[in-house]
């Protein structure tokens, strides 16, 4: 649902990181994205497209790896992917778990020339 | 050429709620972001806190709403200083947001800031504002099954207020399964019935907010 402001913050990591390497052009943004974070893969793509308009990073891909959300369980510490609607664990049953992974949302490269 | 980048997207936000931060602590103002769906009972909370406790403490409000300033003039009718947010679309608020409403707010003058985030239970999970508390208006006309369709937010708060418990009798609300899954996610939370209406369950809130603050219950 946010993902202008998202798109415009990851944009500003990106120019400035090419910047600093000197590039001339971006070819291509790599992200990785949790499947906890309320993030749209297809908006992204569009509002990327709009914002780098006269900027190095004209006609660059994005590309995104998913990580699937984790979580450990408080009574076994057993790691497993949660589920939708049920976050009880695959070995005690229990259903009290720590969230390990799924939250991310960040740059993880960027290709440049 | 790869350039490995390794940073947050969502940093830039970050770093602009720390300084909102080291601003009210610099004044010794308690921030609250008050979290919800529409219609759950964010504006009837506020409004309850701040009739309960304006002689004791000095409240003030930021409202966070997409248009419209309806809540900011409920609020202010209460004689308490508020600044309204209209984030003209946006479904969140965001840690640039407060800091400009900081700017029009007298912190000299309060103790305690509310702020009313948008109602919405996705993105205002992932934008960090700056805030002391996090509190989670959850409502029983919701249904019990919220916390498995939004973990994000119920992991990332502090309280959840399980507001309309006197429509319970009507409705297919689970207690049981709604506090187990909470707690499941979140297992430091604190998980309170209350209902705006019939004033249910407003005293413990209170106690546990004030608590929060240092200050005497």
């Amino acid at each position: 649902m946010h993902e202008l402001a998202i798109t415009q913050s990851m944009l500003d990591i990106v120019l400035e990181q090419a910047e600093r390497a000197g590039a001339e052009r971006i070819l291509s943004v790599k992200l990785s994205v949790g499947d906890l974070s309320g993030f749209v893969e297809e908006s992204v793509q569009f509002y990327f497209d709009f914002l780098v308009k006269d900027t190095i990073a004209e006609g660059a891909s994005v590309s995104f790896t998913r990580v699937p959300a984790k979580a450990r369980c408080r009574n076994c510490a057993r790691v497993f992917t949660l589920k939708e609607f049920d976050w009880s664990c695959p070995g005690c049953g229990r259903d009290s778990i720590e969230i390990t992974d799924g939250k991310e949302l960040f740059v993880e490269s960027i290709e440049v020339e | 050429m790869e350039i490995k980048v390794l940073k947050n997207i969502l940093s830039a936000n970050d770093e602009i709620a720390e300084r909102n931060h080291a601003l009210l602590e610099k004044n010794n103002v308690f921030a609250v972001n008050i979290m919800a769906s529409p219609g759950a009972g964010k504006t009837s909370l506020i409004l309850e806190t701040i009739r309960r406790l304006k002689d004791k403490i000095r409240i003030g409000v930021i409202e966070g709403d997409i248009t419209s300033s309806v809540d900011a003039e409920k609020v202010g009718k209460e004689g308490v200083p508020v600044v309204q947010i209209n984030t003209g679309g946006g479904c969140h608020l965001d840690a640039n947001m407060i800091q400009t409403a900081l700017v029009n707010m007298a912190l000299d003058d309060i103790d305690l800031l509310l702020i009313e985030n948008v109602g919405n239970l996705v993105c205002p999970a992932e934008f960090t504002i700056g805030d002391h508390k996090k509190v989670l208006v959850s409502s029983t006309p919701e249904g019990h099954d919220k916390p498995f369709k939004y973990p994000l937010m119920f992991h990332t708060v502090d309280v959840v207020l399980l507001n309309k418990i006197d429509l319970k009798p009507y409705l297919d609300f689970d207690l049981e399964t709604f506090s187990q899954a909470v707690k499941g996610i979140n297992e430091k939370v604190e998980v309170f019935p209350i209902s705006c209406t019939s004033g249910q369950g407003i005293d413990r809130w209170l106690s546990w907010l004030l608590i929060q603050m240092g200050r005497k219950p």
